[in-house]
């Protein structure tokens, strides 16, 4: 997409929405949440490695590359790290009304 | 635009969707799982989307392609594949500085974006070099800032590094960042050569300033910074948005920047500070003075007597302290809870907001163990009950039980809610030894009358008690 069919204008419309999404999203989370939360919303701003992706592709010199690479390497670290580690946290969380018999077939899957 | 203008631009759509409704699931602990799984699908989606744009390079770029492809599947591959196993194989207690710097790595990515963006020279709008130049600025502090706030809570810097005037040197190196940031956008818009110098020296001068910041803060105000540096990341993914103009990254970004906040403001509210105050009041500095403190006697007992005595009480509170997640215990208490639970002992669990070491830590670390959740009880729910419960067991909490936080005006922790452990009929604390908590405060709750210390090992205390109850049977 060209730079120029976005207006600073639009632009601020668009973070003003998205901040009060945020917001609103988060604010009626219970606090036994708040780690896998903080978690999971580092994971998804991980998707800067497609920012990074997309200057990488179009690098044309070896200092854009290198700064290029080191950008996927660190956006791919976040993404991947944010994800596998609040899926682990959000896994445990149990209620007591399961059967103990499933309780351990969820343990071994 | 090209069909293939439209394909990404569709497939960002698609993966912002995925990421708000996903943020929406984890809100709850029912659908949590399912709301990520549907964040990663978005993520996947759009990731492998974005290598759509190779079919769409100037001629300019034609030649580099191959090289850049490679070094871009390279890139993905080892920075995945690394995070990947390092997030499967940490320990739980170890999950805050794990986040901390995953949440590092998204600001350095954002601030490369920024640095490319500026090395290019093809740009000369005084706002769009603007917001760049502020994206690398939040994205670097964030990396160098969650960097030291790792190595904190990892144990390898021990102590907050504080010397006379550091304030305002951390002011000036602020103002020389922002004032080199400055000059990198005029140079650019002029397209005088000493743009590239002016770049990176602004870089520098933002990655120093990070490490600043974040080097005088004390370890336990350490989950905030990350929370509040997680908010940053956030604000530079969104800005580095509009500089690439991807609404994806913007919305995406922008969400966890409002998000992350939000969770920062939470945070600081559940310890009673502003979060000016934890960046700027080098909490701690005077704790070594309060070493005088209570007087008086710490009465001490076995944990079989102190066992026998929840055996045949008819409700009991525990909570749960990073002590306990620290000798790796939460197996053998809920063991403990369990054959409580059998005896007709009516057990909660209550958890401070800081309990562990940021907002709900605890929480997975009892849900680790297979405490289910809804034995678990947050402290406003369950503060009242206290009056009218029969033991308190404390294991390795300390400060949030800490009565002088109501009371004692000169204690550093004055004003912080509490647990109200003390009113309850009996308190037993199993601790390590008679030293102070996290923060270096001394606890007076150790002193009261109906307080009765069981010293020793969480794990070892737990397993004396489990052998105690398994000898009274459960009639």
């Amino acid at each position: 997409m060209p730079v120029t069919s976005m207006t600073f204008i639009i632009a601020l419309y668009i973070f003003m929405l998205a901040a009060f999404t945020g917001y609103v999203v988060i604010s009626r989370v219970p606090s036994i949440l708040h780690t896998p939360l903080m978690s999971g919303s580092n994971f998804i701003h991980g998707i800067v490695v497609v920012g990074a992706l997309s200057v990488l592709l179009s690098a044309t010199n070896i200092p854009e590359q290198v700064i290029g690479f080191i950008g996927v390497l660190f956006g791919a670290g976040n993404v991947m790290g944010g994800y596998v580690v609040t899926d682990r946290m959000l896994a445990m969380f149990k209620p007591s009304t399961q059967k103990p018999a499933q309780k351990a077939q969820d343990g071994k899957a | 635009m090209t069909a293939v203008d439209y394909v990404i631009g569709l497939s960002g759509l698609v993966a912002s969707g995925l990421f708000i409704y996903g943020l929406k699931g984890m809100s709850s602990p029912v659908t949590a799982v399912r709301g990520i799984v549907i964040a990663g699908w978005g993520m996947a989606f759009v990731v492998a989307v974005a290598f759509l744009q190779a079919f769409n390079v100037s001629d300019e770029v034609l030649p580099h392609l191959p090289v850049n492809l490679g070094l871009a599947v390279v890139a993905l591959l080892l920075g995945g594949a690394w995070a990947g196993w390092k997030g499967r194989t940490v320990a739980m207690t170890a999950m805050p500085q794990m986040v901390a710097l995953f949440n590092g790595m998204g600001g350095g990515s954002a601030a490369a974006i920024s640095a490319v963006a500026l090395l290019r020279h093809n740009e000369t709008d005084a706002l769009h070099l603007g917001v760049t130049v502020l994206g690398g600025l939040i994205g670097s502090i964030s990396l160098t800032g969650s960097l030291i706030a790792w190595a904190k809570l990892d144990g390898r810097l021990k102590n907050p590094m504080r010397f006379k005037g550091q304030q305002i040197f951390n002011l000036l190196v602020f103002l020389g960042t922002v004032v080199l940031g400055g000059m990198a956008v005029v140079t650019q818009m002029q397209g005088a050569p000493e743009a590239g110098l002016f770049s990176l020296l602004f870089f520098l001068g933002a990655l120093f300033f990070g490490l600043c910041m974040t080097v005088p803060i004390g370890g336990a105000d350490m989950p905030v910074v990350i929370s509040l540096y997680n908010a940053f990341t956030g604000l530079a993914v969104g800005l580095e948005g509009y500089v690439m103009a991807d609404p994806a990254l913007m919305i995406a970004g922008m969400v966890v920047g409002s998000a992350g906040t939000l969770l920062t403001m939470l945070m600081a509210k559940a310890m009673n500070r502003s979060i000016a105050n934890v960046l700027f009041s080098n909490f701690g500095a005077s704790s070594g003075e309060a070493a005088g403190g209570p007087q008086g006697k710490m009465k001490s007992t076995d944990p079989a007597d102190a066992a026998s005595t929840m055996r045949y009480a008819s409700s009991v509170i525990i909570i749960p302290g990073y002590g306990l997640a620290v000798a790796q215990a939460q197996q053998k208490l809920y063991e403990m809870v369990k054959m409580l639970q059998t005896a007709g002992v009516d057990v909660k669990f209550a958890i401070h907001p800081v309990a562990g070491r940021m907002p709900g830590h605890m929480n997975v670390l009892l849900a680790e163990a297979g405490v289910p959740y809804d034995m678990i009880y947050d402290m406003d729910d369950i503060n009242d009950s206290f009056k009218t419960t029969d033991v308190a067991l404390v294991i390795g909490a300390n400060d949030v039980v800490n009565p002088s936080a109501r009371t004692d005006k000169s204690s550093p922790i004055y004003g912080m809610p509490i647990l109200n452990a003390d009113q309850a009929k009996q308190v037993f604390v199993i601790k390590r030894g008679q030293g102070t908590g996290y923060s270096g405060v001394q606890n007076p709750l150790f002193f009261l009358p109906n307080t009765t210390m069981v010293f020793g090992d969480a794990q070892a205390v737990l397993g004396k008690m489990v052998e105690a109850l398994k000898a009274l049977g459960t009639n």
